[in-house]
């Protein structure tokens, strides 16, 4: 066993086990921490698969965006030193089977069938490469979702504004008729 | 590096993403519920990744599609939390249960 499968079994472990105490802890404050090292773990196995960009974003995105972002919701809405109720007994029962039974039909799937790479050469990621295809118009180039994506942005940045702004109407009027 | 077969890191999603499936059954509160979401796309996102680089390793494809899977959960967290925190100020509770009527 060389060394960069054991380092693959270390970080393979540590996403599985940190997910799970993110799925299973009763206080949300850890809850979310415990997701943050589960994401930071995925980030190392791009590393492991010699993917840096892809690792640079996902901890920008999400370690450093999506979870700050959750983090802040719940000290807005929940008091974050209590502990949530435990879930009910027999949906925790029934969904624990659901996941075992589902777990063990897909790894019986993955391990049955023989994947067979389709060519020989060595995978070699270079972001000049992913640069050039992204903002190309042919070539399966991927301008048009590029573009698609950035419309998304603004309109979810424009409905996160609308949807969680206070509507002050009635207070705006209430202050301008006692200014009056 | 070839010594691991695209199988272990397969097996790996697979848990993960029923790990969130999971945390999405069990859990009734709206953060740890997106949370276990996150858990999911993560997974898909792996792979992805894997499928490009052992199977298709003369192509980019499956990385663009973790990079556009990376956006969309974003503008996804984003719309999510904002809509849970305007249910919080109408309900005052972000309990699944407790917000059975939409509007009134």
């Amino acid at each position: 066993m060389s060394a960069a499968s054991i380092i693959f079994y270390i970080i393979a472990a540590f996403i599985l086990a940190t997910g799970v105490l993110a799925v299973t802890t009763r206080k949300i404050f850890r809850a979310s921490i415990w997701l943050l090292f589960s994401l930071i773990g995925i980030a190392a196995l791009y590393f492991w698969m010699q993917l840096e960009f892809l690792a640079a974003v996902q901890i920008i995105v999400y370690v450093g965006g999506i979870v700050v972002l959750i983090i802040f919701s719940i000290f807005l809405t929940i008091k974050s030193g209590e502990e949530m109720p435990k879930p009910v007994l027999t949906r925790s029962i029934f969904a624990a089977l659901a996941v075992l039974f589902g777990t063990g039909f897909v790894v019986r799937l993955i391990s049955l069938y023989n994947f067979k790479p389709t060519s020989t050469t060595v995978f070699n990621l270079n972001v000049n490469q992913i640069g050039m295809q992204m903002l190309d118009t042919k070539n399966f180039g991927y301008l048009l979702p590029f573009e698609l994506i950035s419309m998304l942005l603004l309109a979810a940045m424009i409905g996160c504004i609308v949807i969680a702004m206070k509507s002050k109407d009635k207070d705006a009027t209430t202050f301008q008729n006692s200014i009056q | 590096m070839s010594e691991i077969p695209l199988t272990n890191i397969l097996f790996l999603s697979t848990g993960l993403f029923f790990i969130g499936v999971y945390g999405l059954f069990t859990r009734r509160n709206m953060i740890t519920m997106l949370m276990s979401v996150e858990l999911m796309l993560n997974s898909v996102n792996i792979n992805f990744v894997a499928f490009n680089k052992y199977l298709y390793p003369e192509k980019l494809d499956g990385i663009f599609f973790s990079i556009f899977i990376i956006t969309i959960a974003a503008a996804e967290a984003a719309v999510a939390i904002a809509i849970i925190i305007n249910l919080y100020r109408s309900h005052h509770s972000i309990d699944v249960e407790d917000a059975s009527e939409m509007k009134y």
